[in-house]
């Protein structure tokens, strides 16, 4: 037996060193309105009770848990596990998190919300929840990713929200979640920012993992249920974080259990393209949270490169930072083509097509999983579905044209 | 005590407005930058604000959000502030605070910025998105090295809050005067009202200026009936570009002495 610890019973502001809040003055209030409503609701059985009943009748959960042998052999003699989050309604995990806080936003009287996406996921979900609530929902996304992920963006508009591209700086993520911060800073009274990973000030690292972690909790209690063992690693792949400590935190004191952390290396993890935070940053605050961060000396942000847009994100959440800095998880970097060709594989061997977000945690195993003794088992998050990276995988494979 | 503070008491005591001026660094370029700031303390500016340019600006609208990534865009590096600093201070009697957001302080190494920002003649910092709950590091180096520290007071901010701002807040409080961020608006929010009495409400004796929005003489006018001073900033930027530091100066004039208390 390995020392009990209790390292899922951290509740914020801070993360170690890491979490906080620096935002400008503007925002306290809302932030503080937020923390007070989301721990009242936390502590009120009819709360639970609504987002269960939520999670059953719309999201679809509990999600399965699928074995694939056949992807398995690609990572040595392991048993490898997906852990579908693929099958929920929108596609992906971002509709816990997403249900969660418009629930919150009704609780608090506001009727607009608006949210940042990358690859459209959360933005997707973010309009999807806004039309189930009879919300005002306005998305905030990239120019660049709005290109990228144009099938997403038509999604959101048949679901009634606005998309605004974003023109500033990088044009990503980065820039859509500064795009969302000055319209929440200007419209804080009669709206609720849902923000959609564990970065940003507190409490949303705090409540946004506790809304995932759901993720987490199901597959402990799967995996005990039906295969009667908990997994020796746990593999998800990294941008802000969500679908990782989503499936993590309910594991965080099972000291058996390692936790593999996936972040998109792009061209490679030693050139200056691409997204690993964690493993290439250095400290420092972004988007209201100390944490790791891609800086240049002067502090200030370097643009993020990723074949994914959901991981094309130079920051990362607070306590991710901190489970890096104590070890309790482990993070890596995945090149772009690792991922495609991953997802390919994953396609072919199981007839699963994951996101190329998700791709990333499935190429990790079939990187490290070799390191593993014979027999051992990996539960990867299956976080989304790759429908809306049609376009980019025709490209990319030739199926539609050359790259 | 804080230089900063005493102008604009002096101000008020004369029932004289009190203007004070944003500018960035590094806009258009360095040396153009520091050239603008010297004319707008020449034209009348009673403080000046010197910017940073950073590359993620939540406070600010599109107008300083262009200027500053030009100001980036043109090659601008930290340690080019300093030196401008320098030049500006040592050309002017007027105080010079630097505003800036926090990570590019947090790089520099906090204690560092605040000795090299005092060694260059420097009045202190303006934080827009540091909380004094997180700015331990920087209470203490402000306070060994007698800078000012100016923390922002908004209309949403509640009673305690705006009496935390006004105690740990020296040279100026910064009242926002609308739930928006900078950039000039056609009618000011009669909310920074309420923020400048809430501020005063704490009983504190540092000035408390009003800033985002203020587009107009009238406006400058208006804010000095009621608070110690308006604080204008995209409006400057938007003068310069259609008409350089002439043009600048003109508008220093016009918003300093459209009217009297």
């Amino acid at each position: 037996m390995k020392e009990q610890t209790n390292l899922r019973a951290q509740e914020g502001p801070y993360f170690g060193e890491y979490g906080g809040r620096f935002v400008p003055e503007s925002l306290i209030a809302a932030l503080d309105e937020l923390d007070a409503t989301y721990k009242t609701a936390k502590a009120d059985s009819s709360f639970a009770a609504e987002l269960a009943e939520l999670n059953r009748t719309y999201v679809g959960r509990p999600s399965i848990i699928t074995e694939v042998p056949k992807f398995a052999k690609l990572a040595g003699d392991i048993r490898v596990f997906l852990k579908r989050e693929d099958l929920n309604h929108t596609g992906s995990h971002k509709i816990n998190n997403v249900i969660g806080q418009a629930l919150l936003a009704k609780r608090m009287g506001k009727q607009r919300i608006i949210a940042e996406t990358g690859a459209g996921q959360h933005g997707v979900a973010s309009a999807t929840a806004a039309a189930l609530f009879g919300l005002e929902c306005v998305v905030y996304m990239g120019e660049v990713d709005t290109k990228r992920q144009a099938l997403n963006v038509a999604r959101m508009q048949l679901l009634g929200a606005t998309v605004i591209p974003v023109t500033t700086g990088s044009r990503t993520l980065k820039d859509a979640i500064n795009e969302a911060l000055r319209d929440w800073v200007t419209n804080v009274e009669d709206t609720h920012y849902l923000l959609g990973t564990v970065a940003g000030p507190h409490p949303f690292p705090t409540m946004v993992r506790d809304f995932h972690s759901i993720i987490g909790v199901e597959s402990r209690e799967q995996m005990l249920s039906e295969y009667g063992f908990l997994p020796d690693v746990l593999a998800a792949c990294v941008g802000g974080g969500s679908n990782a400590i989503g499936l993590f935190h309910a594991f965080l004191d099972d000291a058996d259990v390692k936790l593999w952390g996936f972040e998109a290396a792009g061209d490679g993890i030693d050139t200056p393209r691409h997204a690993a935070t964690l493993s290439k940053g250095r400290v420092g605050v972004l988007h209201g949270a100390k944490s790791y961060l891609l800086q240049d000396e002067d502090g200030q942000t370097v643009e993020s490169h990723s074949i994914s847009a959901g991981l094309d994100y130079p920051g990362v959440g607070p306590e991710h930072a901190w489970l890096k800095d104590i070890s309790r998880a482990e993070y890596f970097g995945i090149t772009d083509d690792q991922a495609m060709q991953a997802l390919m594989a994953l396609s072919q061997t199981e007839g699963i097509i994951p996101a190329i977000e998700t791709a990333h945690a499935l190429a990790g195993v079939i990187e490290h999983g070799h390191k593993l003794p014979s027999g051992s088992s990996i539960l990867i998050n299956l976080s989304g579905r790759g429908d809306k990276d049609m376009e980019t995988v025709g490209k990319y494979f030739g199926f539609l044209g050359s790259n | 005590m804080s230089k900063t503070a005493d102008v604009l008491n002096g101000l008020n005591s004369q029932n004289e407005p009190a203007l004070i001026g944003y500018f960035p660094a590094g806009f258009p370029t360095l040396e153009a930058s520091v050239a603008a700031c010297i004319a707008m303390c020449d034209a009348g500016v009673d403080v000046l604000e010197l910017g940073v340019p950073y590359s993620d600006p939540v406070m600010d609208g599109l107008v300083i959000q262009e200027a500053t990534e030009k100001a980036l865009a043109n090659g601008f590096k930290l340690k080019d502030l300093f030196p401008a600093l320098r030049a500006i201070t040592a050309a002017v009697q007027t105080p010079v605070l630097v505003m800036s957001y926090w990570n590019p302080i947090l790089q520099y190494g906090v204690e560092r910025f605040a000795r090299d920002l005092k060694d260059a003649g420097g009045a202190g910092l303006i934080t827009p998105d540091l909380i004094p709950d997180e700015a331990k590091q920087w209470l203490a180096i402000s306070e060994e090295l007698d800078l000012d520290r100016v923390f922002l007071a908004t209309p949403s901010s509640s009673q305690e809050r705006l009496a935390a701002s006004a105690n740990l807040s020296k040279g100026f409080v910064y009242a926002v005067s609308t739930m928006g961020i900078t950039g000039a608006r056609e009618d000011l929010d009669r909310k920074a009202r309420d923020v400048v009495a809430g501020v005063k409400a704490s009983g504190t004796s540092t000035p408390v200026c009003v800033g985002i929005g203020i587009s107009s003489s009238a406006q400058v006018a208006e804010v000095n009936s009621y608070a110690d001073g308006a604080i204008v900033g995209s409006l400057f930027i938007k003068a310069y570009l259609s008409g350089g530091i002439e043009e600048l100066k003109t508008t220093v004039t016009e918003l300093k002495s459209g009217s009297t208390k």
